[in-house]
């Protein structure tokens, strides 16, 4: 048996036993939240940097609910659609509390919500230079997925589909090329809608899944939770098996010799 | 009585009264911000949340206080 408990998935030379990461938005509440991604077994989770509510002092706050001393908090850029606005967010962002892994997302259409992948380049150079240990969101090019690298890049994820799609991995083929290309960690991000598409991102090779709408929006976020984490480990593990090859007419699972 | 002299300042987006010789440290004091959970910018300049009590605060500066909220 694979013994995944060995099987850690390292970032930025950090270690992780899960392969799971989940958003903290579109939660119905802050409690509903930290249940969830309890459930999941997720060890890092990706967070908006947004203004402080200075007229209400009682707001809850995330921090409150999910310990950052037991969470990996990834600052995330989403809703920034140029660089200065991701370098901004993500200075504050490591100003807040040290945080250097963040996630560098910057969106190029409102309506498509694809990256701007030449804002996105820009941007990876300038956060490494600066020392920032990025995980870049991008779409599933092969060629731009290795610039980021050779910008400087901690990480890779390439979407599935358009943020919060739900339509799963469209084009595997560019998945598994950009698989063999890179050792970097290669995360994908954005568009999974049940958990068979994470299991199916594992089983490309991917090293880890990163969700949000699927478990948040899912009518039993608890129990979505849950299934995403059981089959990011079945992806996991049918990878790490090796699969039988494809052939195209049928193979008796039964010997023929000694037929009656 | 002396009359207290007001200057105002803009704080996330909002127009704020306070009295001119406020340093940056009772603004956010009055405020109840927490200081280990967020960022500050002071006319675009992120500021270290250390030195807070030194900062004095001029007429129509910007101060931006961010922290972390839910988000994919």
């Amino acid at each position: 048996m694979v013994n995944l408990k060995k099987d850690s998935l390292i970032i930025a030379n950090k270690k992780f036993n899960s392969r799971l990461i989940v958003g903290t938005g579109k939660y119905k509440s802050m409690s509903e939240c930290a249940k969830a991604i309890k459930l999941s077994g997720a060890e890092i989770v990706t967070v908006a940097v947004r203004r402080v509510n200075i007229s209400d002092k009682n707001k809850p706050l995330l921090m409150d609910y999910l310990d950052p001393k037991k969470f990996t908090y990834l600052p995330n850029t989403a809703g920034c659609f140029n660089s200065k606005e991701a370098l901004r967010t993500l200075r504050l962002a490591r100003e807040i509390g040290g945080w250097k892994l963040v996630k560098l997302e910057v969106l190029g259409d409102k309506k498509n919500l694809f990256p701007d992948m030449i804002e996105t380049l820009k941007s990876t150079e300038v956060l490494a230079n600066e020392g920032f240990k990025v995980m870049v969101y991008c779409n599933d090019d092969p060629l731009m997925a290795k610039r980021l690298e050779n910008a400087g890049a901690d990480a890779i994820m390439p979407l599935a589909a358009p943020i919060g799609s739900g339509l799963g991995i469209q084009n595997k083929i560019n998945i598994q090329i950009i698989r063999k290309q890179t050792k970097l960690p290669l995360i994908i991000d954005a568009g999974l809608g049940q958990a068979s598409d994470a299991t199916i991102a594992m089983e490309l090779g991917c090293d880890g899944v990163l969700v949000n709408t699927a478990i948040a929006k899912a009518k039993k976020p608890f129990e979505m939770a849950l299934a995403f984490k059981n089959a990011v480990l079945a992806g996991r593990q049918s990878y790490r098996s090796g699969r039988i090859d494809k052939i195209l007419m049928g193979n008796p699972s039964s010997p023929s010799k000694g037929i009656i | 009585m002396k009359k207290i002299k007001k200057i105002k300042i803009k704080i996330n987006g909002k127009i704020k009264s306070i009295t001119h010789d406020s340093n940056l440290s009772l603004v956010l004091k009055n405020l109840k911000i927490p200081l280990n959970k967020v960022a500050i910018e002071l006319n675009e300049e992120i500021i270290d949340k250390r030195k807070t009590n030194k900062i004095k605060l001029n007429k129509n500066d910007k101060i931006e206080i961010v922290h972390f909220i839910g988000g994919g």
